[in-house]
């Protein structure tokens, strides 16, 4: 009875926990994903990163000619050189730094309809290689390999918005040993370097937090999708958009009541989301889109349909385990997927998207918030570290080829 | 990632017409499946004029069947073996192999009946390529990264895709059904997570008499209950007596419901009716108390409108609570009451409800302002004019049943008992008579800040008639007309000579009035034939 006595504390303090575990339990779970539970890891101690400063060419000027950059899906280069100058992991001691930033927007020059043009990036980006190699020391120490780059374009480094071309191209010949920072992703492609960090693409979290309905609306659509099915403009025939696996979507499921699908961009985008249980992200042009960005801060579960993908902070969130994977050969049968998914699944991946780090893990807001998309990509720079032996290179040692690359980027800028 | 590029639309026209004349590398690229020449076509200058001279040929097929002829057939029928061992064109550094799919796949464009899946492996070409000499072999061999040359083929492939279609889109009724129970089970969930965690009983008191516009009242009344998500008991207490046509209509709305008799008849004054209410709200609560029926107190009068949020925002209540109630004291008579500009700047706002000060805590109350209404308010149920509330009005409040219990644990020593209330023939005029101490009231609805019922009365005129139970039974034995018809013609008959004599004055009048146009107005009247 002595011991009893001793033990009761620890037990009751146990069965405490175990209480809370259980109710919290209930209604979100701890995402883990491959690299263990480091979605709510705080950066700040872990890494030092040195922010270069650049002329203001190639980034405020920029923003200055057109604003736009702030709130296109590619902003995130803009939003991460702010939130890295007055971040607390910034050293302005370039000797104790552990990765070195080189602020350059290249996805700033925009079409009048907005788009970005890709055309003079690479030669931005080598203009800016050529500054910071010239001034300071440190890229010639390693050739770049503890630098890393924000290149949130279509298909990242590669710098062209049609897949043909950006694979001929490939990535940039002097970023071949930087860490790059991309949203683009796709297994044993060439434009996904390995040891890239995935992104998300920007998605503004203000008007997203505007347009939240009472978490109680019953989710009454089954699927939801709004977007382009056909690119009647640059794909006339059918069959290049998307690998023609929105068409057939829209082919196989346009007469089905359980599709809410259309081309209609509805004032209520945001609130239909929430009221649907399965959200469709099919690839585009290239295979990563905001979609997937609105779907888990809406708490609808994703539906991917791009094979090979990479999704944003692969390591840190199971993917698998959140969203729903279908092979683009399987689009006629999604309907038949869908349905067949049993019940315990389907509320588990609603119980991990109800969880708050994992929606503001997909965010860029500002200022920053603990958790959120700036804070996993130094999570993810923090895991590389500490650089391999390889990183530094012996004195003479030359590794790149500063003249490779089409005669068109060897312009100077 | 969707774009309408113009630029990319003429990059792809250009690199078609180029593709014959890309020679060593360059721009050439494999724009379409046709354009898989363009791998070959950097092979010799000779092979990429006669693939020139090919699309020539086809875009003359083409206008002269009328739909457009795809080259992939020449491409297959003339290159598989040729290609197979292509080395790739130093530009798209791609493998070119054709397969053909399976599944039977038609374009949405119905030119071709047959579509060809066309692989590319555009992604990593084995490193057994020799010819490779792009940038594409440079990152497979990075420097840094040694011992990626085993880089497994992509299985994804660029270029042209076929549409999967599947031969019976639609849908799977099966499916279908397992559709809906997904959502039903999701939504179960749902509210499981953020609804009322415990949902209680709602106890509805409604005080209603047999007249016009009951079956109105009631019947939307009744479809406002019916959507109520939570277990609901309807306590009905009728003036008069319960008669056949309320009792019938409760048994066909499929709630529960308690129907209670009142023995007093309802009075034609409002001001008498107002008291005559509260006593049968009163005997509604003891009611409540002797079959210790457990929930929430919600007093709905019958003419008033709810809003579902108020039954979700009562569930929340502890003891007492009193929530906003929008006042439509509604001018049935054509005349407005002359507002200056000053009064109507000042006028109140029509809501009644619990006022917070900064810290949410109960301060006071909102009342509905009557002095606008000075003198024109109606007195006689059914009379044109604005009908106001008497102080605070019953539907404001909301108690917990367990306040009017006997005996019931943590019953605050603020609430009087029932039976202590109205011994001494006192009136109760509205719900805080029950409580020792007002104060401890809980305001609902964010503080009152929103309206979640509205409180209107509209009678028609007490000497109304109408059908019992609203079914007509003929015949019709006595019509008796209105004081004042809308028609200056009158076709009913009246068996009575009082009603002969007022019906030939009213006729006199009448003709006088229209001497032009209605001479009907004294044709004689004519028996009926039952």
């Amino acid at each position: 009875m002595g011991t009893w006595g001793a033990r009761a504390p620890p037990l009751a303090v146990a069965a405490l926990l175990l209480l809370a575990v259980v109710v919290a339990a209930q209604d979100t779970e701890r995402i883990e994903g491959s690299a263990g539970d480091v979605l709510e890891d705080d950066p700040v101690g872990r890494l030092k990163v040195y922010v270069y400063e650049l002329p203001t060419k190639y980034n405020k000027k920029m923003v200055a000619k057109d604003s736009r950059c702030l709130s296109h899906m590619f902003a995130a280069e803009i939003f991460m050189h702010r939130f890295l100058l007055s971040s607390a992991i910034r050293t302005l001691n370039p000797e104790e730094a552990d990765w070195f930033y080189t602020p350059v927007y290249t996805t700033c020059d925009l079409t009048p309809w907005g788009h970005p043009l890709p055309f003079k990036s690479p030669r931005i980006m080598r203009s800016a290689i050529q500054f910071i190699s010239k001034r300071w020391p440190y890229w010639n120490r390693t050739e770049g390999a503890d630098h890393f780059f924000v290149v949130p374009h279509d298909f990242g480094a590669c710098f062209h918005y049609q897949e043909e071309k950006a694979i001929e191209r490939g990535v940039l010949p002097l970023l071949r040993r930087a860490t790059l920072v991309q949203t683009f992703g796709q297994k044993d492609h060439v434009c996904l370097k390995e040891g890239s960090i995935t992104i998300p693409p920007y998605a503004p979290p203000q008007k997203m937090k505007t347009h939240l309905v009472p978490p109680e609306t019953p989710r009454s659509i089954f699927v939801y999708f709004r977007g382009l099915f056909y690119d009647t403009a640059n794909d006339p025939e059918g069959g290049y958009y998307a690998r023609g696996a929105r068409a057939s979507v829209w082919e196989n499921f346009k007469n089905n009541p359980l599709f809410d699908i259309s081309t209609d961009h509805p004032p209520t985008y945001y609130e239909d989301m929430q009221r649907a249980v399965f959200c469709l992200c099919p690839l585009g042009w290239a295979p990563w889109s905001p979609r997937l960005v609105e779907a888990v801060v809406f708490g609808c579960i994703p539906v991917i349909i791009a094979d090979d993908i990479v999704l944003p902070f692969a390591d840190a969130i199971p993917w698998e385990e959140i969203g729903v994977f279908v092979a683009e050969d399987d689009v006629p049968k999604l309907d038949t997927i869908l349905t067949s998914i049993p019940m315990e699944v389907i509320l588990r991946k609603q119980r991990l998207l109800a969880n708050p780090s994992m929606k503001q893990a997909m965010l860029f807001p500002q200022p920053a918030q603990p958790g959120d998309a700036f804070h996993q990509i130094l999570n993810g720079l923090a895991r590389k570290l500490p650089h391999g032996k390889d990183v530094f290179l012996k004195p003479g040692q030359k590794v790149l080829n500063w003249t490779e690359g089409p005669r068109g980027d060897l312009k100077p800028w | 990632m969707m774009k309408s590029l113009l630029p990319q639309s003429q990059l792809r026209r250009s690199s078609v017409a180029t593709a014959a004349r890309s020679a060593a590398g360059g721009d050439g690229s494999a724009a379409d499946g046709g354009g898989g020449g363009a791998g070959a076509g950097a092979k010799a200058p000779a092979s990429s004029t006669f693939w020139f001279l090919l699309h020539a040929l086809c875009c003359l097929i083409s206008l002269f069947l009328g739909f457009r002829f795809s080259r992939l057939l020449f491409f297959l029928l003339f290159s598989t073996t040729a290609l197979y061992h292509s080395t790739t064109s130093s530009s798209s550094a791609a493998v070119l192999r054709a397969t053909t799919t399976t599944t039977t796949t038609t374009t949405t464009t119905t030119t071709t009946t047959n579509t060809f899946t066309l692989s590319f492996a555009a992604a990593n070409p084995p490193p057994s390529n020799p010819a490779n000499r792009t940038a594409l072999e440079a990152a497979a061999a990075g420097a840094d990264k040694g011992g990626t040359s085993g880089n497994p083929q992509s299985h994804v492939v660029v270029g042209r895709h076929g549409i999967r279609i599947r031969p019976w889109p639609h849908p799977d009724p099966v499916e279908v059904m397992r559709a809906h129970q997904i959502m039903e089970r999701v939504q179960e969930e749902q509210r499981r997570w953020y609804g009322v965690k415990e949902p209680r009983q709602v106890l509805v008191v409604t005080p209603t008499y047999s007249r016009a516009f009951q079956a109105l009242h009631l019947t939307g009344l009744l479809h406002s209950l019916r959507n109520v998500p939570y277990p609901l008991t309807w306590i009905v207490v009728e003036a008069g007596g319960t008669t056949n046509a309320t009792a019938s209509l409760l048994a066909r709305s499929g709630l529960t419901f308690v129907h209670i008799p009142f023995p007093d008849r309802m009075p034609h004054e409002w001001a008498d009716r107002h008291a005559t209410e509260n006593r049968m709200r009163i005997h509604a609560l003891r009611a409540i108390r002797e079959r210790k029926m457990d929930g929430v107190v919600v007093f709905a009068d019958d003419s008033n409108v709810h809003s579902m949020e108020l039954f979700d925002e009562v569930q929340k209540v502890q003891w007492m609570g009193a929530v906003s109630v929008g006042i439509l004291a509604h001018t049935g008579a054509a005349e407005q009451p002359r507002l200056s500009e000053e009064e109507k700047q000042n006028m109140p706002l029509p809501v009644q409800g619990p006022a917070c000060n900064s810290s949410g805590h109960l301060a006071g109350w909102h009342t509905f302002n009557s002095l606008p209404f000075s003198g024109k308010t109606a007195t006689v149920v059914g009379e044109a004019a604005p009908v106001l509330p008497k102080g605070l009005e019953w539907a404001g409040f909301v108690l917990n049943s367990r306040m009017l219990w006997k005996d019931a644990e943590g019953k605050p020593d603020w609430v009087k008992d029932l039976d202590a209330v109205g011994e001494n023939g006192e009136e109760i005029e509205n719900p805080l008579n029950l409580l020792n101490d007002p104060s401890s009231v809980e305001p609902l609805g964010n503080c009152g800040k929103k309206v979640l019922l509205w409180w209107l009365r509209v009678e028609a005129r007490a000497d109304s008639k109408f059908p019992q139970g609203w079914v007509i039974e003929p015949p019709l034995d006595v019509v008796v007309p209105a004081k004042r018809t809308p028609w200056p013609e009158t076709t009913t008959e009246l068996p009575s000579e009082l009603l002969e004599d007022k019906q030939e004055q009213d006729d006199r009048r009448l003709s006088r009035a229209n001497k032009s146009s209605r001479p009907r107005s004294t044709t004689k009247r004519q028996g009926k034939e039952n």
